[in-house]
């Protein structure tokens, strides 16, 4: 069990290491990987396009120009423009807005529905944690992205939906990973200790086996934050996400694929920006396992 | 993937890759690539085996490699850890220590037991690999599967979406029941 030697681990880790806390240890070590260190920086990037939006963009995402239909990047347009002649560039930079949102959005609702049902399940046992194993290995049996386009379907296509659509069906995963995480932390002797002294079972479950439990959350809620970005450009591709005219990297490539033969810019930075952003997504994911793992210096 | 070697790097690079593309942005670059610019292949389009194979392998080449891109890049990352791991272990290290050839060590002996995870995985990506064939069916317009549910979904045929989810769980969990049964084949120390 890694997982679990990964918790007692770094709970011991202030007394070998010195006086670094295991935050300041954790954070050494992830800025000291190249990968990792390029994955932060490109999401501080997307995140600060998508904030400065209107700041950065050279023109109005949406602002049609009938004289400017699909003209090659050029010194006015860098990335060119499209089939109605909205500027690419400026429909890059304000669909980052849409895919970083949708993945933070959609792993937040997966979180906050998964980990409680998980501390639940794992902390309780017995006949609660029978019936979510159930219903979650339902939902699991179901591949994601079908499901999510099914779910997409039942709630009408628009950017929130799909949120939605992608929260339950990353949910799962959280309710598992919290269930095993809590019951390997639950045996540990000191959450015995804090039962002997007398603690309430939800200030156990809380605030002695949550927080020991987060590590493993966090390097999990990063790549699904990879992974709905690209469930987000999926659906906005298919039509079921963010509705146009408004800009996603998904239906931006939707629409490219029309035009592949005289205007293949029109696909390339949209699918550049997705690429990037899960990479960067994946990178981070990769370095903060490495580095929240004791076993490796 | 046995060491910290320039390989190693070269191989999670390309798996980073790999996880990384959308896999329906690298259908439509490749179609961009060998059907616009080069004019290799055929763009889009289905056809039946029996009626013309060389066609029918021709417009398959894009689609298989846009779906087989990703679910290599994980199976290779998890083969690549497992792997790893059971390098590590006592019983490779008393293999060498018999004095066995390296090749027999890692294919006979850590191989075999690393395979256990990739097995489950494998059938697990088959999920990933229905997810994957809605849109790389969508973009090389081949009327299977995921184009169904998709057209389904834009006509609000619900029933046929319903269908379609209900008959992909089902193979899912009948390919699930398979690799449990595949671990028994690869490992005996389950046979009892």
């Amino acid at each position: 069990m890694g997982e679990a030697a990964l918790i007692t681990g770094l709970a011991g880790a202030t007394e070998d290491e010195g006086v670094e806390t295991p935050t300041a240890r954790t954070r050494r070590r992830l800025l000291s990987r190249k990968g990792a260190a390029f994955g932060l920086f490109v999401i501080a990037l997307l995140v600060a396009l998508a904030l400065l939006a209107p700041l950065i963009s050279p023109y109005d995402p949406n602002l049609q120009t009938w004289s400017a239909v699909r003209k090659a990047p050029s010194a006015l347009h860098w990335f060119g423009t499209d089939d109605v002649g909205r500027d690419v560039l400026a429909r890059v930079i304000y669909g980052a807005r849409a895919s970083l949102l949708a993945g933070v959005i959609s792993v937040a609702i997966a979180l906050l529905v998964g980990v409680p049902i998980g501390v639940i399940s794992g902390y309780v046992g017995g006949f609660v944690d029978a019936l979510f194993g159930r219903i979650t290995d339902a939902v699991l049996a179901c591949p994601f992205l079908i499901l999510a386009i099914a779910l997409a379907a039942f709630l009408g296509p628009s950017l929130g939906n799909a949120m939605i659509a992608i929260g339950i069906t990353t949910t799962p995963i959280f309710i598992r990973l919290t269930r095993a995480q809590v019951m390997a932390v639950k045996v540990e002797d000191y959450v015995e200790a804090a039962r002997a002294v007398g603690n309430p079972h939800w200030r156990i479950a809380l605030i002695h086996i949550l927080p020991n439990v987060l590590p493993a959350l966090l390097v999990q809620a990063t790549l699904s934050i990879a992974a709905a970005i690209i469930a987000e450009a999926s659906l906005s591709f298919l039509g079921l996400g963010q509705q146009p005219p408004a800009p996603s990297w998904g239906s931006m490539l939707n629409s490219a694929q029309r035009f592949l033969v005289n205007a293949p810019w029109m696909a390339v930075w949209p699918g550049l920006a997705i690429f990037l952003a899960v990479l960067a997504f994946n990178l981070v994911g990769d370095g903060l396992r490495d580095a929240l793992d004791p076993r490796s210096r | 993937m046995k060491k910290d070697s320039i390989w190693d790097y070269v191989a999670n690079g390309f798996a980073l890759w790999g996880i990384s593309t959308p896999n329906f942005w690298l259908g439509i670059m490749l179609i961009f690539l060998f059907s616009v610019k080069l004019g290799w292949l055929p763009a889009s389009g289905y056809v039946p085996l029996l009626e013309d194979w060389r066609v029918s392998f021709a417009s398959m080449i894009m689609p298989a490699f846009v779906l087989g891109n990703a679910i290599a890049a994980i199976l290779m990352r998890h083969t690549r850890s497992a792997m790893l791991q059971v390098l590590e272990s006592d019983y490779v290290r008393t293999a060498r220590a018999k004095g066995l050839l390296e090749r027999s060590v890692i294919l006979k002996h850590a191989m075999r037991n690393a395979l256990t995870p990739v097995i489950t995985l494998g059938a697990l990506e088959f999920g990933t690999l229905l997810s994957g064939a809605v849109l790389t069916e969508q973009i090389f317009t081949i009327p299977g599967f995921g184009k169904l549910i998709v057209d389904a979904v834009f006509n609000r045929d619900y029933a046929v979406v319903q269908g379609v989810v209900l008959v992909t769980a089902t193979t899912y969990i009948a390919l699930n029941l398979l690799a449990d049964m595949a671990y028994i084949l690869v490992n005996p120390r389950l046979r009892d």
